[in-house]
């Protein structure tokens, strides 16, 4: 399964045929392998890896350091979830260190995502305090480099 | 000019049966090659970046003739650890310019002129010209297809004369993949108490294990470690071809000995490969282990490939090489790489470059790319469906 999965994560879109050879099982093999991490939630989905230097560079992207007071009954979850739901939000995790959840918000500008961290995120009764940073480029992303490297020349044949 | 001017016993060793076919392989374009004896990927960055660091602090000096002592200290630990052989920082253990350099040093410091030198065929291109130019003569002692090419005593002793000074072992080999089961290098072992001979060991592609069964050194064997020269280098399981840093591990006397050799040819092997290797065998072990998990698909992918296109290829368990039978397609080896590449634009190289009975085999090396190896292979399927079965 580990194998399985680590090819999965690498490049969801490989067929399912080449994945069989590589793992010596069969098609089908595969294919309930795979229908099983998703029933089960250990796959959640398959995302493209965008470079967003080549496609939309008007959005913004906000990495949001939030405060939060966590409730008597239900801590942090609760409130993460909160904010999980907005669509701006992209991703939200639960952080050791000075404060207590990061939250990755994307915009379509600068000013769409300030309205959402002041109308939205900080006026969440527990959100103690916002800092945000924008995001200015990206190197690499998800294990992917988003300027691609040129490939150092090899000799064709060596023994 | 007069070829006189080239002593004999150069001019007598044949051209590589490599060398033609890279240079006709290299004036092609866009071919695919399977072809490629060194890993497609680069060296890991943590080691890269050990290297530059050691420039920035000015280590650009000669080291010790042995191998900076650091390194020779790194390379203790991790034969221990790897291979459960200890050997002496201080005066077992030699820094060279790669395995190739250890094999040429190791065979001249052992052999007198007539001396025969016993090794497995098909194996690395090197091996029978090195012993000759080291004065001894070579005894190849093939190894066979329905063996998985593991190599048997029982041939060794039909091979061997009272001339044997040497048998020369190359686990996981190149270019058939083979590794040794325990049971056999322990036979293989006897035989050469047997017949005192000195055990020369060429592990270079140890890390690249596929079994469940680990690597067993000869050297770790009851009795061997007097009697063997283990070699190792850091080009195959740590991507570091063109660093050129091998090393070899034995008994003092024949260290010392190559040391001999090495300080007036070499000198010692260059410093920024002897402190890439440091950072590689001390901090290098998740790097390899990806990279041998991506190996081991990418073997499991082309022997199911190629077996389906018709051509048997067992599976190997060692090295980056698979080495099918192409006997079906009633070619040699040398037609059959000749008429793929100019008919289909792939490169594998014939299984005689690596000695006569590599005839009716090829080797082709998956140390490519997964979407290339594909490419590859569907290729090669059109180009044999039309020769049929024999």
């Amino acid at each position: 399964m580990d194998s399985l999965i680590r090819i999965l994560r690498n490049n969801s879109a490989i067929p399912r045929a080449d994945i069989a050879r590589q793992l010596c099982l069969s098609e089908a093999e595969v294919t309930a392998k795979i229908a099983k991490l998703e029933a089960d939630g250990t796959i959640l989905g398959y995302q493209a890896v965008i470079n967003r230097e080549q496609w939309d560079t008007e959005s913004v992207t906000a990495v949001i350091e939030v405060r939060v007071t966590p409730e008597r009954e239900g801590g942090f979850d609760r409130i993460a979830n909160r904010i999980a739901g907005f669509e701006e939000v992209e991703s939200v995790y639960l952080m050791s260190g000075g404060y207590d959840l990061l939250v990755i918000v994307d915009g379509r500008s600068l000013r769409e995502v300030a309205s959402f961290v002041a109308d939205k995120l900080s006026t969440i009764e527990a959100v103690q305090s916002c800092a945000t940073r924008f995001r200015l480029k990206t190197y690499k992303e998800n294990g992917m480099r988003h300027a691609l490297e040129e490939a150092p020349e090899r000799l064709s044949v060596t023994p | 000019m007069s070829s006189s001017r080239i002593a004999a016993h150069v001019r007598d060793i044949p051209r590589s049966g490599i060398r033609d076919f890279f240079e006709i392989v290299q004036s092609m374009k866009d071919v695919i090659s399977l072809g490629i004896g060194e890993p497609d990927f680069v060296t890991p960055w943590h080691i890269r970046e050990a290297a530059v660091y050691s420039l920035e602090k000015g280590k650009t000096g000669y080291t010790s003739n042995l191998g900076s002592p650091r390194l020779r200290r790194s390379i203790s630990t991790y034969v221990a650890k790897h291979f459960s052989v200890e050997y002496n920082s201080h005066d077992e253990i030699i820094v060279t310019v790669g395995v190739s350099e250890a094999i040429d040093l190791a065979l001249r410091a052992l052999l007198n002129r007539g001396d025969e030198v016993l090794y497995h065929e098909p194996c690395y291109v090197s091996y029978a010209p090195t012993i000759s130019l080291a004065g001894g003569v070579p005894i190849a002692v093939p190894t066979r297809a329905e063996d998985h090419f593991t190599l048997r005593a029982a041939a060794l002793e039909k091979a061997v004369t009272p001339k044997a000074r040497v048998l020369m072992l190359n686990f996981p080999t190149n270019p058939t993949g083979a590794v040794m089961p325990l049971d056999e290098l322990e036979r293989i072992s006897a035989f050469a108490v047997k017949h005192d001979l000195v055990v020369l060991t060429d592990e270079i592609y140890s890390e690249l294990n596929y079994d469940e069964v680990p690597h067993h050194s000869v050297a770790a064997l009851p009795g061997m470690k007097d009697r063997t020269i283990f070699l190792h280098g850091f080009s195959k399981a740590f991507a570091m071809t063109g660093w050129r840093i091998g090393f070899a591990c034995g008994p003092a006397d024949i260290i010392e000995a190559m040391m001999k050799i090495h300080q007036y040819s070499i000198l010692c092997a260059p410093i920024m490969g002897q402190e890439a290797a440091v950072e590689a065998l001390e901090h290098g072990e998740p790097s390899v282990a990806r990279m041998r998990e991506e190996y081991r698909l990418r073997r499991n992918f082309i022997v199911s490939s190629l077996n389906d296109a018709g051509i048997p290829c067992h599976l190997p368990k060692g090295a980056f090489y698979v080495f099918p039978d192409i006997r079906g397609t009633g070619l040699t080896s040398k037609e059959f790489s000749f008429q793929l590449l100019e008919a289909k634009k792939v490169a594998v190289v014939p299984g005689t470059a690596f000695g006569p009975s590599g005839e009716g085999y090829v080797r082709c090396s998956y140390a490519a790319a997964m979407d290339q190896i594909k490419i590859a292979c569907e290729r090669i399927s059109d180009f044999v469906r039309p020769l049929g079965k024999r």
